[in-house]
């Protein structure tokens, strides 16, 4: 099996504090791992250590054979790595429709993929039936429930045809029947070959959809393994489940 | 409708209004046209980066100001023809909009405002202090009375500035419609995401100050001649910056319409207040204006008309941009 994401020996410091510890993390193509942790564990510093929305003070992330250390997050982007934000972050006054677009157009028509006009608008409108939102299409963001905005903005991490998807808390606050459908898609995703990272606190989710589990604390990670004997762990129940 | 037509009206529009000027037989309509078109051109270049990538210029009258010095630098060399001189302006001007973007694009709302205005003192410290154009006793240049075909030289430089102002208007819907202007839009709305779907925001952001300095200074480049008498405190008067701004905000910053309404607008009723008032009413008018459309109309006349229109839900009109809340959040802090 080949490693899609190899995380080597990470290490990112906020002035004093240490938000990643020599982390090192190994991701095989079309797997599904689930990320937890503690508020505060520095989950989300490792994704935007990943994407290059922050740099690395230390260690290196390749991807696909390729060292990403230097490279902007838009490059990695293009490269097929696609994220979503924590707290969903649409282009307010653009459509959902042309939210779909941007990726399409940047990240899709900068691998060679040439689309013609209508046949960019027809997967814009595929993407969003996707995820439900359909019939919002000409909407604009504002328009949109807390879900409804989750939704789009995994619908805009799709867009970009990623080799993997780091979803950064999807399912915060949605109900169960929401987070089902989520799972699904993202399981249906996965089954079309895209590697996922889940990022989640809603244990239920997270141990329906891994096949592996990692857990960060404090900046370190303390396990890394299938997702029983993970969570059998003394020491993950002690620092993450009190 | 496609660009190729729309610039055939457009031409077609600006013929009317230069046969119309002609026709009143009155070359005050000439002069005061000018300073109109001068303008459209100046908020539609502004336009290009304020509003659609939400950075707030205030150097705008630095970089028209580079245009016409380039024209009196060059002047005291050779008189060259205009249409060169609007190039030279473009490219001198162009230049430095690249180098104030690499220097100050990491700088967002407020702090990039306060850049730009820095960048616009040091450019007039530098002009005051460089005797060959005319240092602070500002230099003159002598126009022909007359040229051919066009008879008087103020009808050429009017038409000079209506191409201008044309080609202007072109770009900015060209940009507006394409790749680009989605990637432009994204900046406005949020960096990280932008990047995060693949828009390499450092080099878009670039483009645009390198095209709206560019734009700037071509607006400058025939203004010595038309004002025959140029010193630093006219060419980097308040007038411009506030102008640039004001016209774009009043009209709608979402749309090429927007600064092109702004401009006219305005523009129009600051030359009837010199003639009938006195010219220093004109930034009253500005700032009273300004201070009206932030309470009533935050996003311009453009935003008012898709306003009235989307109460007709038949009526969608907005491709795009609909009722943006860009400009406030642009002059905001960054989020």
């Amino acid at each position: 099996m080949t490693q899609l994401l190899e995380i080597d020996n990470l290490g990112k410091r906020f002035v004093g504090f240490v938000a990643l510890d020599n982390i090192s993390l190994a991701v095989t193509a079309g797997e599904r791992v689930g990320l937890i942790g503690p508020n505060g564990s520095g989950k989300s510093t490792l994704v935007n250590c990943i994407c290059g929305t922050l740099r690395n003070d230390t260690g290196s992330v390749r991807f696909d054979g390729h060292v990403l250390d230097g490279s902007t997050a838009h490059q990695r982007t293009r490269r097929g790595l696609a994220r979503t934000f924590q707290l969903p972050r649409p282009f307010t006054s653009l459509s959902l429709l042309d939210n779909m677009r941007v990726p399409l157009i940047y990240t899709v028509a900068a691998r060679g993929t040439h689309r013609s006009r209508h046949d960019i608008e027809a997967r814009c409108t595929e993407l969003l039936r996707e995820v439900g939102l359909e019939a919002k299409a000409q909407r604009l963001p504002r328009d949109l429930t807390q879900v409804e905005m989750r939704k789009l903005e995994l619908a805009r991490a799709m867009a970009a045809e990623p080799k993997l998807l780091i979803a950064d808390e999807s399912m915060a606050g949605l109900t169960h029947s929401e987070i089902e459908e989520i799972i699904a898609l993202l399981v249906r995703l996965n089954e079309r070959g895209v590697t996922i990272i889940l990022i989640e606190h809603i244990m239920r989710a997270v141990m329906s959809f891994s096949q592996r589990l990692v857990v960060l604390v404090s900046g370190r990670k303390i396990a890394d393994g299938r997702p029983d004997a993970v969570m059998r762990d003394p020491e993950v129940e002690r620092a993450y489940l009190g | 409708m496609r660009s190729d037509l729309f610039l055939l009206v457009c031409l077609i529009v600006g013929g009317a209004v230069f046969a119309a000027a002609a026709a009143l037989g009155n070359e005050y309509y000439f002069f005061a046209g000018y300073v109109v078109l001068q303008y459209v051109v100046l908020s539609t270049a502004w336009n290009i980066l304020g509003g659609y990538c939400g950075y707030v210029n205030f150097g705008s009258a630095a970089f028209f100001a580079l245009g016409a010095y380039s024209t009196v630098a060059l002047h005291r060399l050779y008189p060259l023809p205009i249409p060169l001189l609007l190039f030279v302006g473009g490219v001198v001007s162009g230049v430095v909009g690249l180098g104030m973007g690499y220097l100050t694009l990491r700088l967002r709302g407020a702090f990039f405002a306060i850049a730009t205005l820095a960048l616009a003192v040091v450019l007039e410290t530098l002009i005051v202090n460089w005797d060959y154009v005319g240092g602070s006793r500002g230099a003159y240049i002598v126009r022909p009375e007359a040229i051919a075909p066009f008879g008087n030289y103020i009808k050429y430089l009017f038409l000079i500035m209506m191409l201008l102002a044309i080609g202007a208007i072109t770009v900015a819907r060209v940009i507006e419609r394409s790749r680009l202007g989605y990637g432009f839009a994204t900046i406005r709305d949020d960096e990280m995401a932008a990047e995060a779907s693949g828009v390499p925001t450092l080099r878009l952001k670039l483009i645009a100050t390198t095209m709206s300095g560019a734009l700037m200074g071509m607006a400058g480049a025939p203004f010595p001649y038309y004002i025959g008498y140029l010193q630093p405190s006219s060419a980097f008067g308040l007038d411009y910056a506030i102008n640039s701004i004001a016209m774009p905000l009043i009209g709608g910053t979402t749309s090429w319409v927007g600064p092109l309404i702004g401009a006219i607008l305005l523009g129009s009723l600051q030359q009837l207040a010199t003639v009938t008032i006195s010219s220093a009413v004109n930034l009253l008018i500005v700032g009273l204006l300004l201070v009206g459309f932030v309470i009533v109309a935050p996003n311009g006349i453009i935003g008012l008309v898709h306003k009235y229109l989307q109460r007709k839900p038949d009526d969608f009109v907005g491709r795009r941009r609909v009722g943006t809340d860009a400009p406030e959040r642009a002059a905001g802090p960054a989020p």
